[in-house]
């Protein structure tokens, strides 16, 4: 079943081939003259000063700490420090990637946290105050610059399946998908049992961990609900939009849903008698839009890393028959290694359920 | 039921936990017979190993009777007597078909955190930090071994725990690096530490047909070990000795055909490089101090094999890369497939080939076991090997 015209789809592939950014086919012209206008040069050089700061940090945090006006002590130098380790980490991130809206983001979510400990700074009596006034005026300045960055980079990568989804869906959400994750995962079964097994929605949640449960309406739609990260759930409708038996699957939220998404997953024989090679495509729009996204993945758990784990849990539901768990990992968040306390009920099983043709 | 737990650097407790339980249909619970302390278990006392939390149960050799078994489990019931490999493997993905067990798919729910820090995840392994799986360890009363059908050798009654317990771990680890050293007729090995897992590479490497096998270390009471139990035929202590000259000399000047790295990341050396090594682990510049494995690349003859079955956990610092490539040398690596080995091992234990007891130079209380981890890591009391008694 083709849900949509011929054309578009096979642009889709192509892009999707190149890794999913559509860099090669997609990206739009960058403007030229000054590197506000380019998104890469502007961010190699916001990565050589989080260098030069965070070394200088790490190496000197009492001189740092001093020069922006904080009170030479044990506290601010830890601070200094921890910050400094901050710093290289994104700078090295942002001048070793080709991409690095990512690591941009990181740096503005690192300066929300500066704003924040110079804010309490400026409250504190043993402060020198214009010293620290203007240290904040700096790192307002710097998180313009870092904001766009991070949008320019953001914007440069909008290319792939989900992002034709997304750019071509009568919901209008063009350009406003701010998380965008590929993953892949080799799955010790045929592309028939996975396609299978993944076509009938009402299973995705036994192994994408943040699903509750997914409805099927009808043939096309499908009701999801999702744990919310404060509690609660949220609710959106979705269809599907691509289909091709054993090879493609495709599917988008509906106007009205709060986390506006898309998503698609490809089946391909692996060589060599490996089962099936699976590439997803997730793009999302978090609540909170790209700063949000941004300190959300500060904080929290990174959105590729929760969907490496939901692929990673996929591979057992289909090689194993249930999700399979550690003593720390029966429950969210870390545990000491050793057995859980209270009665544990045994995951489900894969026995019926789907009609993957699993044993 | 009563399990020693980690609680930070050097700071072991035997505490009271809750028992463990079925997780998974494929799960047995085992009431602990026997454990050990493992050579690598020192690593995470030390906090050498990133990712453990306070009150992780530690141990990862261990064999005792299945009290209980899940409902996926069909070759084990109440009362079988097995011995538990220290890597869990789940048996159904393609790594575990080709036998390589310790590099399962399935078995690390953490495996986001080894893909930082490795690339992609290995098997998750008992008692050995969150980075491998977080999961209990068998330095206790009970544990759960999931994949419980894929995950054992059954032992029959009669053979002592001491005969068959090392089958869990550092037997197979010991035989592995000497099956990766390809050993051929009138080969000499030689092989760097004379821990448990060095003790059995020498006499592994001597049931796969190796001529002579050469022992390095520096404590006089593990060479005699190497010289009288695993029949090394010569012994260098690299305190007195320089090893590079004497292993020359004891080799017409080709040097080993193959090299065993049996010390891993803590190795111990002297002069500036040990220091230089130390200096920099101390301020995390590099996480392992590959003193042993630069010696063993340098000894090895061209175009010989350098087998490493030493413990490394990140990154070290200069690496002889010149010395591999202009040398034609092979490298080979793996922690132990310990479940491709537990079978053949146990028909050479039993046909009396080797007695891997000969290690044990302890056996105490599990209640004690903080005090034995302090011994084994202090070489005091001529330690080898403690075996805990739950």
């Amino acid at each position: 079943m083709t849900m949509v015209p011929e054309r578009t789809e096979r642009r889709a592939e192509r892009g999707e081939h190149r890794g999913g950014y559509g860099r090669e086919t997609t990206r739009p012209r960058r403007a030229r003259g000054g590197p506000a206008g380019d998104p890469e040069r502007l961010a190699r050089g916001l990565g050589l000063f989080s260098l030069g700061l965070g070394l200088a940090q790490v190496v000197a945090p009492r001189g740092v700490a001093r020069m922006i006006g904080l009170e030479d002590d044990d506290n601010n130098r830890d601070t200094m420090f921890a910050c400094g380790l901050r710093e290289i980490t994104s700078g090295v991130g942002l001048l070793s990637r080709p991409q690095s809206a990512g690591w941009a983001w990181t740096r503005v979510g690192g300066d929300v946290m500066d704003l924040a400990l110079l804010g309490s700074a400026l409250g504190s009596p043993n402060t020198n105050k214009t010293r620290v006034a203007a240290a904040t005026a700096a790192v307002v300045g710097v998180t313009a610059l870092d904001v766009m960055a991070g949008s320019g980079l953001s914007a440069r990568g909008d290319g792939g399946l989900a992002g034709r989804l997304a750019g071509g869906s009568a919901a209008g959400t063009a350009g406003a998908m701010g998380i965008h994750v590929t993953k892949q995962v080799t799955v010790n079964k045929s592309p028939a049992e996975c396609y299978a097994f993944w076509k009938d929605f009402r299973n995705l949640p036994r192994f994408m961990s943040h699903l509750e449960s997914v409805e099927v309406l009808d043939e096309r739609h499908s009701r999801w609900t999702a744990k919310a990260p404060a509690g609660g759930t949220v609710t959106w409708d979705a269809e599907t939009v691509f289909d091709r038996p054993n090879e493609l699957i495709g599917w988008r939220s509906l106007e009205g849903a709060d986390v506006p998404n898309t998503g698609s997953v490809r089946f391909t024989p692996a060589p060599g008698g490996r089962g099936t090679e699976i590439i997803v495509e997730l793009r999302y729009d978090p609540p909170g839009g790209r700063v949000g996204a941004a300190i959300a993945k500060l904080f929290g758990e990174e959105p590729s890393q929760q969907v490496g784990g939901d692929l990673r849990r996929f591979k057992q539901v289909m090689e194993l028959g249930e999700v399979f768990r550690s003593d720390a990992s029966v429950h969210r968040g870390m545990h000491p290694a050793r057995p859980p306390e209270g009665a544990v009920p045994l995951p489900p099983t894969t026995g019926g359920i789907g009609d993957g043709g699993l044993r | 039921m009563r399990a020693l737990c980690w609680e930070g650097k050097r700071n072991l407790a035997v505490e009271n936990v809750p028992d463990p339980k079925i997780l998974n249909s494929r799960d047995v619970v085992v009431r602990i017979t026997s454990t050990a302390i493992c050579g690598s278990d020192l690593h995470l006392y030390n906090a050498f190993v990133p990712s453990l939390e306070r009150g992780d149960i530690l141990g990862h050799e261990f064999m005792g009777e299945v009290v209980e078994a899940g409902p996926g489990v069909k070759n084990l019931k109440t009362g079988d007597r097995i011995v538990v490999p220290f890597p869990i493997a789940c048996g159904e993905c393609h790594n575990c078909k080709r036998d390589l067990f310790s590099v399962c798919e399935n078995s690390n729910p953490n495996a986001w955190m080894a893909e930082k820090l490795w690339g992609h995840s290995p098997a998750g392994i008992f008692g050995y930090s969150h980075l491998l799986g977080g999961y209990a360890g068998g330095q206790a009363e009970y544990a759960r071994v999931p994949f419980a059908d894929v995950n054992h050798i059954k032992i029959e009654n009669g053979v002592p725990d001491e005969s068959v317990l090392f089958l869990s771990d550092i037997f197979p680890t010991g035989y592995m690096g000497a099956d990766m050293c390809n050993i051929k007729p009138g080969d000499v090995i030689a092989v760097w530490g004379c821990g448990p897992v060095g003790q059995f590479a020498i006499a592994s490497a001597y049931l796969l047909g190796a001529e002579r096998v050469i022992a390095i270390d520096r404590f006089p009471y593990r060479l005699q070990m190497a010289k009288e139990k695993a029949k090394a035929w010569e012994t260098i202590n690299y305190e007195e000795e320089n090893v590079l000259e004497r292993l020359k000399e004891l080799t017409g000047g080709r040097g080993p055909d193959a090299c065993i790295d049996a010390v891993g990341l803590e190795a111990h050396g002297h002069g500036p490089t040990f220091a230089y090594d130390r200096l920099k682990q101390a301020a995390m510049l590099e996480t392992d101090r590959p003193i042993a494995l630069r010696e063993a690349i340098m000894a090895c003859r061209n175009g010989g094999i350098v087998s490493v079955i030493g413990v490394y956990g990140g990154f070290i610092d200069k690496f002889p890369m010149g010395a591999v490539v202009n040398r034609s040398l092979t490298i080979r690596a793996g922690q132990c497939h310990v479940q491709h080995y537990m079978k053949p091992l146990l028909e050479r234990i039993q046909n009396g080939e080797i007695d891997p007891s000969f290690v044990i130079t302890h056996t105490m209380r599990l209640d004690d076991a903080p005090q034995g981890y302090k011994i084994f890591n202090d070489k005091a009391d001529h330690c080898e090997k403690i075996v805990l008694k739950p």
